[in-house]
């Protein structure tokens, strides 16, 4: 198709156009610009924007491209970082994703993205798409994505609506991930009825790479070529901004743009495997992938990050659909599309790329030095513009925000629901407590991913963390986890964040990996409510402090705002996912136990701490004050669990959150099927707690570990060292096939298993 | 039998991805000239009674709930197969 | 020309035997093969070489055998490995495991829908009977040690090794499966669990000839300490400690080894 014919069918609104038209309505609210937003606009451009000038300012400015209410409260991530924590720090918060160094010459990137409100509209598309897009950030940072994870949240597990959207996203995350060969190694997945109608998918990628191989997003050398590379441009995810056929003088197009955009992983597998050939022959100076606002943000964002200028054409790109507009064709958001910038001499070699993976590119302009980003069709100016002003002087707006007046009231109301005391009461409580939907087994919905693809994943689900190899010769390799307690945040949102990245951070250190970095997705309702917005400051003011007391920097993350259907908002959800580093993932320590006569150590102290746990909520209540964060001792008891994996001191850990000391044991024992004898007794003397408060409270700081015989000796020296609170409760017995909590209950593994696991099929299988 | 055939299609501005690689793998069999393919779905219902506007009715309902996802597909087509059972009804 | 593909590290020599060095396997990769690597790598571990083939090349490079691997090969779009079938490369590795030097090919997965779409193997694979993605590890019976590749093994002996597959669920005609019973082809039969409805639990098969054969599950899932199985059909074994994918790859190795002698 020749791009001239299809530059005829419009009335193009030229640069020259604009200016000699100022009065012309321009359909700016309906694009979700808010009057001093145009207006600023205007005034930037001296004029009136033309339709593509607007269409890019309004998707660049939208709160998902510019962060616009979040940024002031954002900034804390970077002021609280000291010199000490960005010593790993190949490359911090702004680029598409951070970049830590794990030695020997290796580097990391990982990210953790929302795709919520696309979830919701079409779950499998939703997710596989989110998938895509945090895989194409990995990539354009230079490396080969090695794993993903999703921290999944719907609504109640029983609602008719629910399966619908679990059947979807779980499907869609296992379509596409499955197919581009990423072992998926972990997440979460939680029911709550505040996510019915507003499911949250967050999708985490992990990439690697050689420091010598990292690539920024940035178009630098004058004459450099622009490249458009990957599927064609189509009119996927531009449905909400059909005024812009308004622009369009043409009557043949599809009455309706689709807003959801349709995944294509082969195509992105191919995108992988060619950027990888692409990076290894040196033959990309920067590059950028294409999500949200598409060729709007990858135009902008590159020169803005360059020399500054850049020269396109519009009528270059290859489209899916002839029939759209240039504006519509800068906001499109079909996937699986990459831009990259090219020195004239390496233009060959690319295109020998591109033919030999078979995928279709289009050179659509150069870098120039003038400052600005100049965009024609078909000859004629069309954008004309500052990069900068499109990409990141976008509008910050400082938001009212004020603590609830509900919260006081919230929070005095302390659980005095059922307390289980009797040994038949407890026993059926653990049951009921391992079948209940947030603690069930996930098995149902993981074994629909691959965790083998790749052959280096050491560690995956149902496991603390997920353990991936990245240097084969060494062992050198990487744990990450996510974690999040939304019920936690919804009643004190500052404790909420820090004990969010308390237990992630706690999880990598279980699974025997040093915590590196944090990379964070926050989810929230609409921040145009005082009370919300407060919420997200408290978090962000959490997130940002208890970063700073564990030394681990946020590399990078997302933020999704209005997550709020019917007037109702979701719990503040901040999902923090920790980076952890192994010097070889072959001393990484799974979740249960095996090794008959092994001694079973609860390290940390339990207080009385039911108000927003698992029990809780299972009795339907909420209020209280959530379990409290003692960092320092979230860092002595990660030393601890790091030493005793490097020096073999323990075979199994296990860290203790949800379901507490309940649901630690259940799991370790269902690991590998071996039972245990437990004694609560000496514990409940020693913190003065019942059995119930000894099985259910959600305290932090704790982990149960399993010690071989031979090195209980050292084990209890290295903790009395270190003054941490230890307490042996009990002993791996590989013949009773039962957790046997002595003088109070015992429960077969088969009987626990069959609760355990019965759950998600019964509702979904 | 009566049987209704349905045919769905993935909607003309969506991409189809199927469609997509196969069209690529044509011309590497030879088989050129074909500038687009796309892969959509047959569905056939059998109906246990007679062939009346009723039951093509529910048919047509099947077909926009059920057995298309309306936000991604079109349903181009609900009718009677003319074959031996159903002949009577064309 | 064949084509390296990116590996995120380098290996280091592990042979079972060094006199197996000699073996080289093809690997081919497909737009959208997903265990290309690891397959190399198990050949590697199992002492052999691994030699990368690009499916649009039209030349074997002297190969001893090939193994078609796992994935999504042109995204399983159409059907699994209907695309695949008609590359280049297919076409030479059709002929050279019908000629008389018999080149031993062993399809995984992906590569098993491969050959069935080629023709190397009968039936074909239909989406799993319960329509999901399955991943799980998945134990196996060697029915038979007349093929190239289980030639190593103990008729009968089982095995543990990892299963991930949306379209695993094995067909074909009564006449067809009574043909590969009768003739010993059935190779791989699952224990325990049908993972996804194949008929009469087959989960590998072979050629008249024995060389060519194809199964669902990924035996290069299990050939590496700390990276494999929680299990092996011998018994405990430690953290993702299951090798028993391990002697499918030796068995070609030494049969090619010998044959050279």
């Amino acid at each position: 198709m020749s791009a001239e014919a299809t530059g005829q069918k419009f009335n193009i609104d030229t640069v020259e156009h604009a200016a000699g038209t100022p009065e012309t309505d321009l359909p700016w609210a309906e694009l979700g610009l808010k009057d001093n937003e145009f207006a600023r606009i205007q005034e930037i451009l001296g004029r009136r924007p033309t339709a593509a000038e607007l269409a890019m300012y309004s998707v660049m400015w939208s709160e998902h491209c510019s962060y616009k209410s979040s940024k002031v409260h954002l900034s804390q991530f970077g002021e609280k970082v000291t010199e000490k924590m960005k010593e790993h720090l190949l490359v911090g918060i702004g680029e598409n994703a951070g970049v830590v160094d794990i030695g020997d010459g290796w580097a990391v990137t990982f990210k953790v993205e929302s795709h919520n409100h696309p979830s919701m509209v079409e779950p499998y598309q939703g997710a596989a798409t989110g998938v895509g897009g945090i895989v194409r950030d990995i990539i354009s940072m230079g490396a080969r994505p090695v794993a993903v994870m999703d921290p999944l949240r719907f609504g109640a597990i029983d609602h008719p609506d629910t399966a619908r959207v679990v059947h979807g996203v779980v499907a869609g995350i296992g379509g596409y991930g499955n197919s581009l060969g990423l072992p998926n190694i972990g997440g979460e997945v939680v029911f709550d009825s505040v996510y019915q109608g507003n499911p949250l998918v967050n999708a985490l990628a992990v990439g690697v790479l050689r420091h010598e191989d990292i690539r920024l997003a940035n178009a630098s050398g004058t004459g450099n070529k622009v490249v458009l590379f990957g599927a064609r441009t189509g009119g996927d995810g531009i449905g909400g901004a059909s005024v812009l056929a308004s622009e369009s003088f043409d009557d043949t197009k599809p009455s309706k743009r689709p807003a959801v955009q349709v995944g294509d992983p082969f195509a992105e597998k191919v995108l992988i495997e060619c950027c990888l050939e692409l990076f290894k022959a040196s033959v990309v100076e920067g590059i950028q992938d294409l999500g949200a606002a598409g060729i709007s943000c990858a135009t902008s964002e590159l020169a803005s990050n360059g020399d500054g200028g850049m020269h396109v054409e519009l009528t270059n790109v290859l489209l899916r659909d002839p029939s759209l507009t240039p504006g519509e064709i800068l906001m499109s958001e079909s996937q699986e599309r990459m831009m990259a910038v090219v020195t004239p001499e390496n233009q060959a070699a690319f295109e020998a790329i591109m033919d030999k993976w078979n995928v279709e590119y289009s050179w659509l302009g150069e870098v120039t030095g003038t400052g600005r980003l100049v965009i024609d069709w078909a000859g004629e100016t069309i954008v004309d513009v500052d990069p900068r002003t499109v990409a990141h002087d976008g509008p910050v707006y400082e938001r009212p925000f004020a603590r609830p007046e509900w919260l006081d009231a919230l929070q005095q109301q302390k659980f005095d629901g059922e307390r289980p005391a009797s040994d038949s009461e407890l026993r059926a409580a653990v049951l009921e407590l391992m079948a209940s939907p947030n603690m069930c087994s996930k098995d149902w919905i993981t074994n629909q991913y691959d965790r083998y693809v790749q052959g280096n994943t050491a560690m995956a689900m149902p496991d603390d963390a997920g353990v991936v190899r990245v240097d084969e010769e060494t062992g050198l390799g990487v744990a990450i986890s996510t974690d999040c307690n939304a019920r936690y945040s919804y009643l004190n949102p500052y404790e909420g964040a820090r004990a969010a990245l308390a237990e992630a951070y706690r999880n990598v250190a279980t699974s025997g990996a040093k915590p590196l970095a944090v990379t964070d997705c926050l989810n929230f309702g609409s921040p145009e409510d005082p009370a919300i917005m407060w919420q997200f400051a408290e978090t962000v003011r959490g997130l940002a402090d208890a970063c700073q007391e564990l030394g681990v920097p946020v590399t990078g993350g997302n933020v999704s705002l209005y997550n709020q259907t019917g007037g109702v908002g979701i719990h503040p959800t901040p999902v923090v996912g920790v980076l952890g580093v192994f010097d070889d993932v072959t001393r990484r320590t799974p979740s249960g136990w095996r090794e008959d006569g092994q001694a079973i150590y609860l390290l940390g102290t339990t207080r009385d701490e039911l108000d927003g746990s698992e029990w809780a909520n299972l009795r339907g209540h909420l209020g209280g004050q959530p379990p409290v964060v003692d960092l320092e001792a979230e860092m002595t008891l990660a030393a601890i669990l790091i030493n005793s994996s490097r020096d073999g001191m323990i075979d199994s850990a296990h860290d203790l959150s949800e379901g507490g000391l309940a649901a630690a044991l259940s799991e370790s024992s269902l690991r590998f099927g071996v039972g245990a004898r437990i004694g609560l007794d000496e514990l409940c003397e020693r913190d003065g707690v019942d059995a119930f408060t000894a099985l259910f409270s959600e305290s932090h700081g704790r982990a149960i570990v399993g010690v071989p015989r031979s090195e209980e000796v050292r084990f209890k020296d290295m903790c009395t060292a270190r003054r941490f609170p230890f307490i042996r409760v009990g002993v791996v017995d590989t013949a009773n096939g039962a957790l046997d909590v002595q003088g109070r209950f015992s429960l077969p593994l088969d009987e626990l298993r069959a609760a355990h696991e019965g759950t998600l099929p019964k509702y979904f299988g | 039998m009566p049987r209704i055939v349905v045919d769905v299609m993935p909607k003309p501005e969506i991409l189809d991805p199927q469609g997509k690689a196969i069209a690529g793998a044509l011309p590497r069999l030879g088989l050129d000239g074909f500038v687009e393919v796309r892969q959509g779905k047959r569905f056939e219902l059998t109906i246990d009674g007679e062939a009346t506007d009723e039951a093509l009715a529910k048919a047509r309902t099947a077909a926009t709930t059920l057995l298309s996802n309306p936000v991604i597909e079109d349903v181009t087509r609900v009718e009677w197969i003319n074959d031996a059972a159903a002949g009577d009804v064309e | 020309m064949s084509t390296e593909t990116p590996l995120i590290g380098s290996y280091s020599a592990d042979a079972a035997g060094p006199d197996l060095t000699d073996a080289r396997v093809g690997i081919v990769t497909f737009p959208g093969s997903l265990d290309d690597r690891d397959a190399s790598r198990a050949i590697r571990l199992a002492g052999g070489t691994a030699v990368p083939l690009w499916h649009a090349d039209s030349k074997l490079y002297d190969v001893d055998a090939v193994i078609i691997p796992g994935g999504f090969s042109y995204g399983d779009y159409l059907r699994a490995g209907a695309i695949s079938r008609f590359s280049p490369l297919m076409d030479k590795i059709i002929d050279a495991a019908n000629s008389d030097a018999k080149l031993p090919v062993l399809g995984i997965c992906n590569g098993f829908q491969v050959l069935t779409e080629a023709h190397l193997l009968p039936g074909s694979m239909i989406k799993n009977d319960h329509l999901h993605f399955v991943c799980r590890d998945q134990r196996l019976r060697v029915e038979t040690n007349a093929t190239d590749w289980t030639a190593s093994f103990e008729p009968g002996a089982e095995i543990v090794v990892p299963l991930k597959n949306q379209d695993g669920q094995y067909v074909a005609d009564e006449k067809t499966l009574d043909e590969l019973e009768g003739e010993g082809r059935v190779v791989f039969r699952y224990v325990d669990h049908n993972p996804n409805g194949s008929r009469r639990d087959i989960a590998g098969i072979s050629n008249a000839a024995g060389n060519v054969v194809g199964l669902m599950p990924h035996p290069e899932h299990a050939v590496e300490a700390g990276f494999g199985p929680d299990a092996s059909a011998a018994g405990p074994v430690e953290l993702r400690g299951g090798l028993d994918g391990l002697n499918i790859f030796t068995s070609a190795l030494k049969k090619i080894v010998g044959s050279k002698a």
